[in-house]
């Protein structure tokens, strides 16, 4: 059985202009032990997905439906007690920004001590020495002096370190990490991400990861997930969605990503704005900025179909398989080539 | 020094000579005494040929944008020349450097912050034209609209204000402001880093297309590498206020020389999972040490790999040596093979991560 399974989950908000469908019917599961990417443009609804799984919305103008199991657990209707025991213990949470994320007035030890205390029922001395193993475990030179500096000591690669070694520190099964490296230069990010990948292998915890960088999902994640405008339009394993792409808007993504593996001249564009969720296209939501359109996307909503030949791959595209195969490959020439 | 990208100097329409910007930082309140100063560019040299593209790449605090705000004298650098056109622009006056502010122009990071929220689009962007008195209201009025649409807006948006524009179109309006006093030059200071990938595509296609359009000299500074490589003709690798490597675009992403460079390019993520497993990496211990206190001689070598006591920590390997084919690093155990092999990766000497923890001990005990 899958660590966490949701089905169809739709996040509403309800706002002056109207019902703002921020998710609005996804279903994922994620493995023990596996890392799920979420990709996306900002608005796509990546973000509210986790927050809904989390219970983290604000509940008086918040519309939720669907389910969302974790070890066979509906967290969507689970009491707000329970879910406080289940957050920062079983499921825990990654933020972008580590300078918002951590309270500045409280030492960084401290700030790891209250979510172990919080959750184990361990003297302040032992919480201590266990925050102190952690924020070893992340790579903290000095751990023991470190532990009682404040974030605004710390740079931002050790800051985003303090909050993973917060989130490890009851040994969570799923970790949700929103974008942990947008802010951060590249050589700092690679050490996170191999923190993160050497910290999965030690713990066995599961990963989703969200974030709108595609080679970051390519570097750590086993299964992937496309979303566009509230809904998944491409889900995957890994391999399946960088070599064989098979929605117009994934094709888009990687288009217009420059990359050290392939040279073009220009790059591709997806042409417009991404929609408003107040009020998205009639039929195929990607329909205003797709340049295969044809009649049957304005008209009616495609359902997730199976791509044939490769199992476990789905998307939500009218286009024939022929047609796509052609495309991507087109698409991708550069780094085949490379590759081989 | 100029000699860095070979003898010739036709054609080359910026000339940054020996560049230097040291900050003060004082202790006391009645007499601020300095004590110590953050050599935040420290010893720049690069020339720009006209119509060509130069991107600047480094982590961040390694003095990108400091040079270039000294570049365009919003900041006065404290050493070094800055020739544009060949006329040296450093000790010119506000009123002397007035004409020549029409020929550079920037672009900047941050497409909410940099543009005045108060203002109509079509007035941020007439501002520079009528600074110069460059026509009458009727011919600004026009010239803005002919820039709005060149840069892909809609000129009937002339009276609307920046917050009804989403991001890639405040960057828009970002660039038809940089272009609407027909500059030669535009420093582009992160111009796309706050922006989704597929609106980043929006803006660097724009931005070639412009280029050979109206033959624009750019310096382009990024901390994305994919991005420097897509725009780029030559490429600069600044570390810690210096210059590490400098050369053409393919040379430096097929065959560099500098450590911090391969370190640079190991750690850029890849979306292809194939060749992703296939890659090692070098993994860069430690942060970029502080300025007010950086490292002796090469100040890469406490996260080096290849570093070689006695020789790195002692002697400076500035200024850049010559590789051919107008590479430059400033190395003294330049990469001989790219991609590294394991025996070479795993370098010499003291592990990098014991050194990188030394110098942290370092920084906190001042």
């Amino acid at each position: 059985m899958a660590l966490l399974d949701v089905k169809d989950l739709r996040t509403h908000f309800r706002t002056d202009d109207g019902i703002v469908k921020a998710v609005d019917g996804v279903s994922f599961s994620v493995e023990k032990g596996k890392t799920l990417g979420i990709v996306g443009e900002s608005g796509c609804g990546k973000s509210v997905t986790c927050l809904t799984i989390m219970g983290l919305n604000n509940k008086r103008n918040t519309i939720t439906s669907g389910e969302a199991l974790f070890n066979g657990e509906d967290l969507l209707t689970a009491s707000s007690s329970r879910l406080r025991e289940i957050r920062g213990d079983d499921i825990a949470m990654i933020f972008q920004d580590p300078m918002t994320s951590l309270n500045p007035v409280h030492t960084v030890g401290r700030q790891v001590v209250e979510a172990i205390r919080l959750h184990r029922d361990v003297t302040k001395r032992q919480a201590k020495a266990r925050a102190l193993e952690l924020l070893k475990a992340v790579g903290i030179p000095r751990a023991d002096r470190r532990i009682d500096d404040y974030p605004h000591q710390f740079s931002g690669g050790m800051r985003q370190r303090a909050m993973i070694a917060m989130a490890l520190v009851n040994d969570p099964d799923l970790l949700i990490a929103d974008e942990p490296t947008t802010a951060l230069d590249v050589t700092t990010q690679a050490q996170i991400l191999a923190l993160m990948n050497r910290l999965q292998e030690e713990f066995g915890s599961a990963i989703i990861m969200i974030t709108h960088d595609l080679g970051v999902v390519a570097e750590v994640a086993h299964d992937v997930v496309v979303m566009y405008a509230a809904n998944i339009v491409e889900k995957g394993t890994a391999d399946q969605i960088f070599t064989r792409p098979h929605h117009p808007y994934a094709w888009g993504l990687l288009g217009s990503l420059p990359r050290l593996d392939i040279s073009t001249d220009r790059l591709v564009q997806i042409p417009g704005q991404p929609p408003s969720l107040l009020n998205p296209p009639r039929g195929c939501r990607f329909n205003p900025r797709c340049p295969y359109v044809m009649d049957v996307c304005r008209t009616q909503f495609p359902e997730l179909q199976p791509v044939s030949d490769d199992p476990g791959h789905v998307q939500r595209c009218f286009l024939d398989e022929e047609t796509k195969d052609r495309e991507a490959t087109k698409l991708l020439a550069g780094t085949m080539a490379e590759a081989s | 020094m100029a000699a860095i990208d070979g003898a010739e100097s036709d054609g080359d329409l910026l000339v940054v000579e020996g560049l230097e910007k040291h900050f003060p930082v004082t202790r006391g309140i009645v007499f601020q005494k300095q004590v110590a100063s953050v050599k935040a560019v420290d010893g720049v040299t690069f020339t720009v040929k006209e119509g060509e593209t130069l991107g600047v790449v480094g982590e961040s605090g390694c003095g990108k944008s400091t040079m270039a705000r000294c570049i365009m004298r919003l900041l006065d650098p404290t050493g070094g020349r800055v020739l544009f056109q060949g006329r040296d622009i450093t000790k010119l006056s506000r009123a002397q450097m007035r004409p020549i502010r029409r020929e550079m122009m920037m672009i900047f990071q941050d497409p909410y912050a940099s543009l005045n929220a108060r203002k109509r689009v079509g007035f941020i962007v007439a501002e520079a034209l009528q600074v110069h008195k460059l026509g009458t209201d009727k011919e600004i009025k026009r010239r803005v609209q002919e820039l709005l649409e060149v840069v892909g807006l809609n000129p009937e948006h002339y009276n609307r204000f920046p917050h009804e524009f989403s991001g890639g179109q405040r960057q828009r309006i970002g660039v038809a402001r940089a272009l609407a006093v027909n500059p030669k030059l535009i420093v582009c200071d992160e111009p796309v880093s706050a922006l989704d990938v597929s609106v980043q595509a929006q803006i660097l296609n724009l931005l070639s297309d412009l280029q050979s359009e109206f033959g624009l000299t750019y310096v382009f500074i990024a901390h994305d590498l994919n991005v420097v490589r897509h725009i780029s003709d030559r490429v600069m690798v600044m570390y810690l206020g210096k210059v590490a490597e400098s050369a053409s675009r393919d040379q430096l992403y097929r065959a560099p020389k500098h450590p911090y460079t391969g370190a640079l390019l190991s750690a850029v993520p890849i979306p292809n999972p194939e060749l992703g497993r296939q890659r090692k990496h070098i993994v860069l211990e430690g942060d970029v040490p502080n300025p007010i206190n950086p490292p002796s001689a090469c100040n890469f070598h406490p996260r080096c790999l290849r570093f070689r006591e006695g020789h790195c920590d002692v002697e400076d390997p500035q200024p850049p040596r010559s590789f051919g084919n107008g590479q430059f690093a400033a190395c003294h155990y330049p990469l001989e093979f790219w991609p590294m092999s394991e025996e070479e990766m795993r370098g010499s000497g003291q592990p990098a991560a014991e050194r990188a923890a030394a110098v942290d001990t370092e920084t906190v005990a001042r």
